[in-house]
């Protein structure tokens, strides 16, 4: 995908994935956490089945901005570093890729706690 | 005594009936998806703007791209935007990574009171906590299994 497409692909997947999720929570008794927790779950075993590349391929942001790929990058971390450790590469390799998540949320949301007050 | 509290039960569900939120799920996936759209699209554009700027592939701007999104959503909980906009949205704000930064944002902004370390420090992943732990045990499952597929 290119151009424009590659933006309406972001668009559609990145809203199915969240419709996804919001079925899940209307339609069955399971809480948020569960439902991310299943995401992301989701993610990892799309990703060891090799569909969610081809996935970010064609939609981009809107594979790869869902919670989704979080499960997929951890699995990309893991893998990476098999070549260079063997099967100690998927301990040390797991964070690899989702370090920017990760870090970011905690340096902003430390940052945010500092900066603000608790509203309501 | 059973019997009538038997009637009672059957009265009560009567009662119940109809009076329980029925959840609008149509109406909720409809917002979920362009708001989720929407927050992917952002997403897209920012990552656009760093492939042009730092001259690298669609591949390597996906990181610095959730960083950006995480900041931008961190900073709207703090502003307190963020839960206003995820009450209308649902799944729309909780799923994109923006919904995970603002779990941690807002555990920690919530538990500021009870100070840094005990407050904010060990209440910080209360909702993203699952999400890492089950994404973690379940990536590694899945690692295994390719590894061992590959290699054995």
């Amino acid at each position: 995908m290119t151009g424009i497409w590659l933006f309406v692909a972001a668009f559609v997947v990145g809203g199915l994935i969240c419709v996804a999720g919001q079925l899940l929570m209307d339609l069955t008794k399971l809480t948020p956490a569960h439902v991310m927790t299943i995401l992301v779950v989701a993610g990892a075993i799309l990703d060891g089945l090799g569909w969610y590349d081809p996935l970010i391929k064609f939609a981009g942001a809107g594979a790869t901005v869902p919670i989704t790929s979080f499960g997929n990058a951890l699995v990309h971390g893991a893998l990476a570093e098999t070549g260079q450790y063997g099967v100690l590469g998927l301990i040390t390799g797991i964070f690899e890729v989702t370090s920017a998540g990760i870090s970011a949320a905690i340096i902003f949301g430390f940052l945010a706690a500092v900066l603000f007050r608790a509203r309501g | 005594m059973s019997v009538k509290t038997g009637i009672d039960q059957k009265r009560y569900q009567a009662f119940l009936k109809g009076r329980q939120p029925v959840r609008p799920w149509f109406k909720n996936s409809v917002r979920a998806f362009f708001t989720g759209g929407a927050i992917c699209l952002v997403g897209q554009g920012i990552q656009e703007v760093i492939v042009h700027y730092y001259h690298i592939s669609e591949k390597m701007a996906g990181n610095p791209t959730v960083a950006i999104l995480v900041m931008l959503s961190a900073l709207f909980t703090g502003l307190g935007v963020y839960d206003k906009f995820g009450q209308w949205a649902g799944a729309g704000s909780a799923v994109p990574v923006t919904g995970f930064a603002n779990s941690i944002a807002s555990a920690a902004l919530e538990h500021k009171t009870e100070g840094y370390v005990m407050g904010v420090g060990s209440n910080m992943f209360k909702v993203a906590g699952p999400v890492i732990v089950f994404g973690v045990v379940a990536a590694f499952a899945v690692g295994l299994i390719r590894y061992l597929l590959t290699h054995v």
